[in-house]
């Protein structure tokens, strides 16, 4: 019996301290004063972004806490309709009948755009190939075309680089190119695509690859390493290169705005926040994390 | 069990006389749970692999779990590329560490002078020390662009990470086989040397023999420290769900593991989630796999050993 009593202290211990490795950091710590929290929640893609505002943010102001999660933009919108968090983060805008759902809750949305992710189809530099259109993209990232030569470039094999499954970049790809925003397209990257863990990897591999293709964030590209691949929505629109300016303008055919929501008009607390997060500082941020920051006007 | 008798009976004092039974009830009874702790831990594991994966098997349509293509976020979950993938690099890195390890292993035990066997020992159990981590890096920066330029398309292989995980098993199977030759008994080696074997001959059909049970120990381990590793095969094999063809170089393509699946994609996948269950079950599937690989090494050490000691003794 002794024996099964230490036992039982020693298994309790040991999950009490995994459980403690795993606590959050973005929860709002409670100290006395006029503390004032914030909730954050949404978009997969903004999480890091919103994170890294967040905790830029607390040295701004220390009287107030944000505390970011993500679970994906419908989660966002579905928990700012129900007026449990301040500010829903969203890599697409509102539908119509979430708008409608928010007003019957008595809730007014109200709509920021926050940053402009905007990705690059990179190769490498001695590739011959400069130019693709999105049917291109498709069909090289599909498996329906395997050779270089095909899109214009030498005879080789195309090694194909993507995020990993997990990657909201990688889901975005997946939409707006592979299946060319087409929502009864069921088409899926080829099973000969390397999935990358990180960004990084993206880019060294394409760097001392010439066969490789791979797409990733403005912010993560450096065209004196790699080549980014100008872009045509169709066979019949202009080429577009992937620069700031063409994913400010919108010209960029890969590129989507990020917004954040706020139930009705904000006011204190959260227009100040608002406020840093699309002013300079806040900016700084975007750009830092690979995403292209808004135009300045 | 608290009381000893052979420590009471010299009185030399009762403070000393029960100081020592009290210290080694402690002891054994820490020595008990510490052994009882490592099995009540693998049923513990076993039950919650069971759990969290057991709804995989029973979810997803048999034909579907051996399907060719593994998609998880379109709820596509074929395990035979992560099944083939894995079983490439695992007989990959063994074929070549297995043979180099024994050479190895020989050259040590048999062959090389004491002041070579000084130096060498302890570089393969730095060998062994290196954090897997780093020869995935390792792999990454030189390996891969190596295999690049010798003409395949991407360097990121199940080649590169055979390589990679050949030097990572490679010092269990130095260092185990290497005690097994150790193990046999000397006067094998003057009976074979004194009816005119040559060294060479003395070894092969000799000690080699002998030694045979250790060894195939040495081999399992090998083969199940290369199935399990994760990192640094992550980063070398290209992760792409793909089922390599003969006519494309088989070793030559890019291929992802079932351990490198469980680690890129738990992070991101909702608790209770079909995708959650599937990577748990893929668990199942490496937990069997080893068991199977250890039950296997067991009976052929146990038959070996015996059918030796009965002929010989």
């Amino acid at each position: 019996m002794k024996t099964d009593l230490w036992l039982w202290t020693l298994v309790t211990v040991a999950l009490l301290l995994l459980s403690g490795c795993g606590g959050s950091t973005a929860q709002a710590e409670s100290t006395p004063g006029d503390q004032r929290a914030i909730q954050n929640k949404g978009s997969d893609t903004l999480v890091n972004l919103a994170l890294a505002w967040a905790e830029a943010y607390r040295e701004v102001d220390p009287s107030v806490s944000i505390a970011v999660t993500g679970g994906g933009s419908g989660t966002g919108i579905a928990a700012l309709i129900n007026g449990t968090v301040d500010i829903a983060n969203a890599s697409r805008q509102m539908k119509e009948n979430e708008y409608e759902a928010a007003s019957a809750n008595g809730i007014e949305a109200v709509e920021f755009t926050v940053a402009i992710d905007a990705l690059a189809i990179v190769v490498n530099l001695e590739n011959p190939v400069s130019e693709l259109t999105i049917d291109q993209l498709a069909d090289i990232y599909t498996g329906r075309i395997t050779n270089w030569k095909e899109v214009g470039g030498n005879d080789a094999p195309i090694v194909l680089l993507s995020r990993e499954t997990n990657s909201g970049t990688h889901v975005y790809f997946l939409e707006e190119v592979v299946r060319k925003r087409d929502s009864d397209n069921k088409d899926i990257f080829a099973p000969q695509t390397l999935l990358m863990p990180s960004s990084v990897g993206i880019t060294s591999e394409v760097r001392r690859n010439p066969n490789a293709i791979g797409y990733d964030g403005l912010g993560y590209v450096d065209t004196s390493h790699e080549k980014t691949i100008a872009v045509a929505i169709d066979a019949d629109a202009p080429f577009v290169l992937p620069t700031v300016a063409n994913g400010a303008d919108g010209s960029y055919p890969i590129s989507r705005d990020l917004y954040m929501y706020t139930a009705g008009q904000p006011t204190d607390a959260i227009a100040t926040y608002l406020a840093w997060i699309l002013g300079p500082g806040g900016q700084r941020i975007v750009a830092e994390l690979g995403f292209v920051p808004l135009p300045e006007n | 069990m608290t009381t000893n008798p052979s420590v009471i009976t010299p009185a030399v004092g009762q403070k000393e006389g029960q100081r020592i039974p009290i210290g080694e009830w402690l002891i054994e009874n820490l020595i008990r749970l510490a052994g009882l702790s490592t099995i009540v831990i693998v049923v513990l594991i076993f039950l919650f692999l069971v759990r969290e994966g057991g709804p995989a098997f029973l979810d997803i349509p048999l034909r579907q779990l051996f399907g060719s293509r593994w998609y998880p976020i379109e709820g596509i979950f074929g395990l035979l590329p992560l099944l083939v993938g894995s079983l490439i690099v695992t007989v990959g890195a063994v074929t070549i560490a297995v043979p180099l390890g024994l050479i190895c292993a020989i050259y040590l035990g048999e062959i090389a002078p004491t002041w070579q066997r000084e130096i060498l020992k302890p570089l393969i159990e730095m060998l062994a020390g290196i954090p897997s981590i780093v020869l995935g890096f390792l792999g990454w920066v030189v390996l891969a662009p190596l295999i690049q330029n010798a003409g395949a398309a991407t360097g990121l292989t199940a080649f590169t990470g055979a390589i990679i995980l050949a030097y990572m098993s490679l010092p269990t199977i130095i260092s185990i086989s290497e005690d097994a030759l150790y193990a046999v008994p000397k006067e094998y080696r003057d009976g074979a040397l004194a009816i005119g074997a040559t060294q060479w001959q003395t070894i092969w059909r000799v000690v080699l023999p002998a030694a045979r049970s250790g060894i195939v120990i040495a081999v399992m381990l090998g083969i199940g420290r290369a199935i399990g590793e994760t990192m640094a095969v992550m980063m070398v094999t290209g992760n792409a769900a793909n089922i390599p063809t003969l006519s494309s170089g088989l070793i030559f393509e890019p291929v992802r593991t079932m351990t490198a699946t469980i680690a890129a994609e738990m992070g991101e996948v909702a608790q209770g989630s079909l995708h959650y269950n599937t990577l748990f079950g893929i668990g199942i599937v490496l937990f069997v796999i080893t068991f199977a690989i250890n039950s296997l090494a067991g009976r052929i050490v146990g038959t070996r050993g015996a059918r030796r000691t009965g002929g010989k003794l």
